[in-house]
């Protein structure tokens, strides 16, 4: 049955997420290239951390926050009432 | 089976896994193929023949004359193969050919366009993506007409789309020309006008929906060239192929190996010869113009101090350095002080630096402020946006973004992998090395201008800082470094071409709808039928085209500049106006045109200012100048915005309209 349409809270949860992503995007490039010199000081498998998170860390995360961005906002649609109307 | 038509939807997986089994079988095919002796020159033009031949069957046969199939392929694309489609819209000469080979050279600092490539995928998912697709119109001018009205704001967006999209077409023919020239043995002018007729034959009949198909094609293609190469040296050096995670030990020996050339005497005697060199060039430049004159005079009296019987190879090689000498003393300050730099600089007077330290090349905040403004440019890119439209509903295009960046990723995650083994090799097999025993490739790669070296001591032996490696050739000439076959460097060549090509498609299709589309159809003659439509924008295509290949055959220098710039422009003005306009109601129309012209304008001021003429904000380098034209952008439209009348109610609703999925855009159609 489909939900009746919350258009302004939908706004809002949409805002929450938006922010929370872009939170987590920035941690993952600025802040760390920010810290990458303390960070290579961190060796794992042989790579050092902060060369690790520009070459490959910050990639996985970017992958990761759209995709669950993508999640979330597909499923608030419903939730909020507010999905497509099927054609 | 048409292209495009149900049946091809629905098999869509079916399709394409079946054509990358039977180009897998087709490159073993090569490989026997060689190993019975058939010649690199064969391997090189079956390879382009084959791969542009399948290109052109796809292009002719997604032939159309619907409009919503020439502009948005039918709003029919899945997520998945529309994520592959703008992977390989997006991946563009500059990430196949040259990015591993800035990484190489620059080390943690070349990490920034990894960063800043992607990452801007996360800012379109957020900001524009979804809004885009249930605006659902057919260009990213369209967008700005309908959302602050009039054709003022749509002009603008036309030429901000025109000017990013042309600067970065001009770099993807260029690395067409590259490739044609390097693996075909073609003229350079020659393989960048063969590579057109490639370009165009793909767009030109069917528009957004040829260009989408073939570029899923050319995906499959660039991601098995480019992963193959890594493979295989990573289980050649460390037994394991998986190169990334493997680097992480090369990593380390490139460390240590960089120390010992550091160290190293000859080296140090090398170093030591460059920078001499540079004293000596540094004195002509302050002894200017008489140094020049002198340096004439001097080869004069030689060929004429000649003896009466020397060859005329003597005579014509003092002949030869005297036509070589800059013309006037502008042209001799300006290539001696670059050769100057050069040879004072890192690698050749001065030790290496070492390949994993932060901010070695290029300071904190110039990575910082590049990282940014290569996102926000990815984000604002009319040919990139406008493959969101090409999705059924709002949440394709939602998970389409991140299909995008996770085909993109692929490559990109790869990138420092390949980097660093390409490095490792260099360093460990090629230096020392007698130079009369040099490989092929070394005297293949000189010749396209890209790999030089010069026996600065005379001992015979290439020290690391004889040995200049252009960043383009690392990709392409890796597989010859590392000692594979042929068939594989082949590959990587058909894969740098799929992706000048597919990027060079896309652009071209931006600009011939910005100028067919919006300007004429919308602005000029909103009653031209169909097929005017379509018979101007194919005609547009071909004039565009040309005259990139006209422009591009003079090899213009600052190439990759000219690509930041199309980032910079396209950052400071299409993202700022994209993004109020979706997220800020109040935003308006005088708003919007003045935040558009100042982000334009000052990005514009400082590229050019810092560039040619000195200007120096904090120490900010050209290549970053959005970082000043976005937030100027974005303030502009807030703060014209507040001191004007409101939008509409219409355009009010309109923003409501494109802010939820349920609900036609239809507030666009009537606005108009």
């Amino acid at each position: 049955m489909a939900q009746p349409a919350r258009p302004k809270e939908y706004w809002a949860y949409n805002i929450r997420l938006t922010m929370m992503t872009l939170f987590i995007w920035f941690v993952v490039t600025y802040v760390a290239i920010f810290f990458s010199p303390e960070l290579n000081n961190i060796v794992i498998f042989g790579f050092p951390m902060g060369y690790y998170m520009g070459a490959q860390g910050s990639l996985i995360v970017f992958v990761w926050l759209i995709f669950n961005y993508a999640f979330k906002m597909n499923k608030a649609d419903v939730d909020y009432g507010v999905e497509e109307e099927e054609e | 089976m048409s292209v495009g038509g149900k049946s091809f939807l629905d098999n869509l997986a079916k399709i394409y896994a079946m054509y990358t089994g039977g180009f897998i079988i087709f490159v073993i095919l090569l490989a026997i193929g060689e190993q019975m002796g058939m010649s690199n020159a064969a391997i090189g033009y079956t390879y382009m023949g084959i791969t542009i031949g399948l290109y052109a069957v796809i292009g002719i046969s997604s032939r159309t004359a619907k409009i919503s199939e020439y502009y948005v392929a039918g709003r029919s694309v899945p997520a998945l193969f529309n994520g592959m489609a703008t992977g390989s819209d997006w991946m563009s000469a500059a990430s196949f050919i040259g990015m591993a080979g800035t990484i190489f050279g620059l080390g943690y600092d070349g990490l920034a366009y990894i960063m800043g490539w992607t990452g801007g995928y996360v800012l379109l998912a957020v900001f524009l993506g979804p809004y885009l697709r249930k605006f659902g119109q057919f260009t990213i001018p369209d967008f700005l007409g309908a959302r602050y009205g009039g054709h003022a704001a749509r002009s603008i967006g036309i030429l901000a789309a025109i000017t990013a999209s042309f600067t970065y077409l001009i770099a993807q023919v260029t690395g067409v020309g590259i490739i044609m020239s390097r693996f075909l043995g073609l003229d350079f002018k020659i393989g960048v006008f063969v590579g057109l007729a490639g370009i165009l034959v793909c767009s030109m009949l069917g528009g957004m929906k040829a260009v989408t198909w073939t570029q899923v094609a050319q995906y499959i293609i660039l991601i098995l060239a480019y992963l193959v190469p890594p493979v295989v040296m990573s289980y050649k050096v460390t037994g394991v192929p998986i190169p990334e995670i493997m680097y992480g030990q090369i990593l380390q020996k490139i460390d240590a190996k960089e120390k010992l050339i550091n160290a190293d005497p000859v080296e140090t005697e090398v170093r030591a010869l460059w920078q001499k060199s540079a004293d000596g060039l540094a004195a002509d430049i302050k002894g200017l113009p008489g140094s020049l004159d002198a340096k004439k005079a001097d080869l004069q009296a030689k060929l004429a101090a000649l003896p009466a019987d020397a060859t005329a190879a003597d005579k014509e090689k003092i002949t030869k350095a005297i036509a070589a000498l800059p013309k006037d003393a502008a042209a001799a300050k300006e290539a001696w002080t670059t050769a100057q730099k050069s040879q004072a600089g890192v690698g050749k007077a001065k030790p290496i630096k070492p390949y994993l330290q932060p901010f070695a090349r290029l300071d904190m905040k110039n990575m910082l402020a590049l990282t940014f403004c290569l996102m926000v440019g990815t984000a604002g890119l009319p040919h990139i946006l406008m493959r969101y439209y090409t999705v059924p509903s709002v949440k394709d295009a939602r998970s389409s973004v991140g299909w995008s960046l996770f085909f993109i990723f692929l490559l990109y995650f790869t990138a420092p992998a390949y980097a660093a083994f390409a490095r490792w090799e260099v360093l460990s097999t090629l230096i020392g090395t007698k130079i009369a025993e040099l490989p092929a490739w070394v005297a293949n790669w000189g010749k396209v201008g890209l790999v030089s070296f010069k026996d600065l001591n005379g001992d015979g032996l290439l020290q690391f800082a004889e040995l200049t490696l252009g960043a383009d050739a690392i990709v392409l000439a890796t597989p010859e470094i590392a000692g594979l076959p042929y068939v594989i460097a082949g590959l990587v060549a058909a894969g740098g071409l799929a992706a000048a090509l597919s990027t060079a498609d896309g652009l071209l299709l931006t600009i011939s709808n910005a100028l067919s589309h919006d300007l004429y159809y919308k602005v000029i003659d909103p009653q031209a039928s169909i097929l005017k439509r379509l018979t101007i924008s194919r005609s547009l295509l071909v004039v565009t085209a040309a005259i990139a290949a006209w422009v591009a055959t003079y090899k213009i220098t600052i190439i990759v500049e000219l690509v930041a710039w199309a980032f910079s422009i396209a950052a400071a003005s299409f993202f700022p106006a994209l993004v109020m306009g979706v997220w800020d109601k109040r935003s308006n129309k005088a708003g919007a045109i003045a935040g558009m012209l100042v982000g334009f304008c000052v990005t514009l001021y400082y590229m050019i200012g810092s560039r040619f003429f000195g200007v120096d904000w904090w120490g900010i380098k050209t290549i970053s100048s959005g970082l000043f034209g976005i937030p100027a952008g974005f303030l502009t439209i807030f703060a014209v915005s507040r001191l004007t009348a409101p939008p509409s109610q219409d355009l009010q609703d309109f923003v409501e309209s494109v802010r939820y999925p349920r609900g036609a855009a239809g507030a666009a159609a009537h606005l108009e």
